[in-house]
């Protein structure tokens, strides 16, 4: 009974980082969220995989929190804010609300078609991935781009971490999860250093 | 030696070791060289065969278990990893010709080694991971630390990383339609992910909208390297797919759906490529179209899609590597892909702008050149299919219009006059490059010593 309540408090968790991810604009809230996020992931996560594989999950993650936080510290200016049309934040709660209806009609239903995975496990998985793409969807701005993709993806572990355990696989997943945090900083540095040699031109 | 250690472990770390030395020349001629090297390991010494060399006997053994997976590469595997070596060592040697930062090799010899990973690995599916990893090494090429990232790259990123899940999620469905294949919503189901994963790795109509943008904003050469590689790769996944899910390769929808929309692709590929205006656009759309066929001959649904498919994607590579080192010589005089900015450019850079039509002209399905033999091998399989062949006919003719812009272009000026500023590195590249085009395209029958083994690589497909 226990480890059900705690489930759905990560499931909880995972509604409430994902729209704080959606609706807010300063990015250390985001991250903040995100880094949160990681520890539902841990959560849900470990219903199915040994504790190990699921905290190596969790250090990946804030690591690539860490990585984005640290680049995101160093760039001084603040053209991150962005113009795009949908973004009151009335619109984007509305949004998140039919994610978190999608997910509480179609929950069930996986739950009968994939017995075993548990209906906290498939919520927090659903709910990451709509909110997720709905992060993609709403936005152009580099840093939130990353965020939406590293929020899908963590969804995606959660539901794939019920049926496939191999140790190759989790092993890619935080490379895939590493490299999306390095190569976002990458992208968020570059543009911002001057030429160094005639070989950059 | 094991054959995973060969193809994947010492280019990899080669391509470290690369990194580490900065130097433009050396690191074009070592990733150059270590390809050709592999490529021709790949040919001439089969896989899990003992050879005899004197009193010393040599075997190159198929597999390597790492992190209780298995790494395989078969002796049907020789072939494509020559090929691939071949093709690669093609782009690394024209690395220096084309001022293309010395990291661009390093970062490829990575890229190759992890796309070559991703035909070994088993169980198969774990290469949706693989190439996501390949995808990530290719930004920092897209992207110098100078310049700001444009809406392309990331775009790619987003649909390259979408695809993974769907493609994994796929994996694990078609196991339980292979349990039971009368489930049909289970089938539709996998049938649908699987169909997303692909449409957004094949970047499928209307997902590629970020090849032609990303032509216009990223180094031409690393972009060019990048629509060779990971549709190359991305092939050879889908026909491990059809060659071992038997389902899939008798779904008469699904085959109707991969076929219509390779000639949406083709088509509005070769529509587009007509209209535009920038150099860079052309080659993205002509990529598309290429991309297209490969689709179509998916669908095809006959013994010879194998063959088929290995005889378009080799002349794509050579295509691709000559029209975008060409490209990277005009940006580099004109820092602009523009049709205005580079008119009349033919008597300044007569070379490039020769090899440039050569490939446009070839990837358009030109009789005597390198595309022709796979396209007239399609019209064949198509003869009964008229509306098929219509809209064949409508993509490549707009290739063709597209070819004749640029030709005009190039070579509209009033001044008279020729000069050859192309170097003589350049020069010799384009040139073998072109030899190779008009080679391929006159004797087709050679590519047959290497196709020969192709069927065997999927065995339920050639049946």
């Amino acid at each position: 009974m226990f480890p059900e309540i705690v489930s759905w408090i990560a499931v909880t968790l995972i509604l409430v980082t994902a729209t704080v991810m959606l609706i807010n604009t300063d990015w250390r809230i985001s991250l903040g969220a995100l880094a949160l996020q990681y520890l539902a992931l841990l959560w849900l996560v470990t219903r199915h995989l040994p504790f190990a594989m699921g905290s190596a999950k969790l250090i990946t993650g804030w690591m690539v929190v860490a990585i984005l936080g640290m680049t995101r510290l160093g760039l001084t200016n603040a053209e991150d804010e962005e113009s795009f049309f949908p973004r009151g934040q009335a619109f984007r709660i509305a949004l998140m609300g039919i994610v978190a209806l999608v997910t509480a009609g179609a929950a069930p239903s996986i739950e009968t078609a994939i017995p075993g995975l548990g209906l906290p496990v498939i919520a927090g998985g659903l709910l990451l991935i709509g909110g997720g793409i709905i992060h993609l969807g709403v936005t152009t701005n580099l840093l939130r781009v990353i965020l939406g993709l590293l929020t899908m993806l963590a969804g995606f572990e959660i539901l794939y971490a019920a049926i496939e355990s191999a140790i190759l696989v989790t092993g890619l997943l935080a490379v895939v999860n590493l490299g999306l945090g390095i190569v976002g900083s990458y992208l968020l540095l570059a543009g911002s250093t001057p030429l160094e040699s005639d070989e950059d031109l | 030696m094991s054959a995973p250690i060969l193809w994947i472990a010492i280019p990899f770390i080669a391509g470290i070791l690369i990194f580490l030395i900065s130097s433009e020349r050396f690191s074009a001629t070592a990733g150059g060289a270590i390809s050709a090297i592999l490529a021709l390991i790949a040919l001439f010494i089969p896989i899990d065969v003992a050879l005899l060399l004197g009193t010393i006997s040599i075997k190159i053994s198929p597999a390597i278990q790492f992190f209780g997976r298995s790494f395989e590469l078969n002796t049907a595997d020789g072939f494509l990893l020559a090929i691939i070596y071949g093709l690669a060592s093609l782009w690394f040697f024209g690395t220096e010709a084309s001022a293309t930062q010395s990291r661009f090799v390093s970062f490829g010899l990575m890229i190759v080694a992890l796309l070559t990973a991703s035909i070994a690995v088993e169980p198969f599916l774990y290469a949706a991971l693989l190439l996501e990893v390949a995808t990530m090494l290719v930004i920092p090429l897209l992207v110098p630390p100078y310049q700001k990232p444009a809406q392309g790259v990331v775009r790619f990123l987003t649909y390259q990383t979408l695809a993974m899940p769907f493609i994994l999620f796929s994996g694990w469905m078609l196991t339980g339609v292979e349990a039971s294949p009368s489930d049909l919503s289970t089938t539709l189901q996998a049938g649908v992910m699987l169909g997303l994963g692909f449409a957004f790795l094949f970047a499928v109509f209307p997902l590629y909208n970020w090849i032609p943008m990303m032509m216009e904003e990223t180094p031409p050469y690393a972009t060019g390297f990048l629509l060779w590689a990971l549709p190359t790769f991305t092939t050879i996944f889908a026909l491990g797919f059809l060659d071992r899910y038997t389902w899939l390769r008798n779904s008469t929808q699904l085959m109707s759906a991969i076929q219509f929309a390779g000639l949406f692709m083709v088509a509005s590929g070769g529509l587009f490529a007509a209209l535009q205006r920038h150099f860079g656009r052309i080659l993205a759309y002509a990529a598309i179209a290429q991309t297209g066929l490969i689709l179509l001959i998916f669908g095809l649904q006959t013994t010879q899609m194998v063959n088929l498919v290995f005889l378009t994607l080799i002349p794509r590579g050579l295509e691709l590597a000559i029209w975008a080192l060409a490209l990277s010589i005009l940006k580099r005089e004109a820092f602009s892909l523009q049709f205005s900015d580079l008119q009349g450019v033919a008597r300044k850079y007569p070379v490039a702008t020769a090899s440039l039509v050569f490939a446009h002209l070839s990837i358009a399905g030109f009789p005597l050149l390198a595309g022709f033999p796979s396209r007239l091998s399609i019209w064949q399989s198509l003869t009964n299919d008229l509306s098929i062949l219509f809209w064949i006919f409508v993509g490549m003719f707009g290739l063709l219009i597209a070819a004749f812009r640029t030709l005009a272009v190039f070579v509209m000026t009033d001044e008279s006059g020729w000069k050859l500023n192309e170097s003589w590195v350049q020069v010799t590249m384009l040139a073998v490059g072109v030899s190779g085009l008009f080679i391929l395209g006159l004797f087709p029958q050679i590519l047959q010593s290497l196709l020969i083994n192709a069927p065997t690589l999927f065995e339920h497909l050639s049946q």
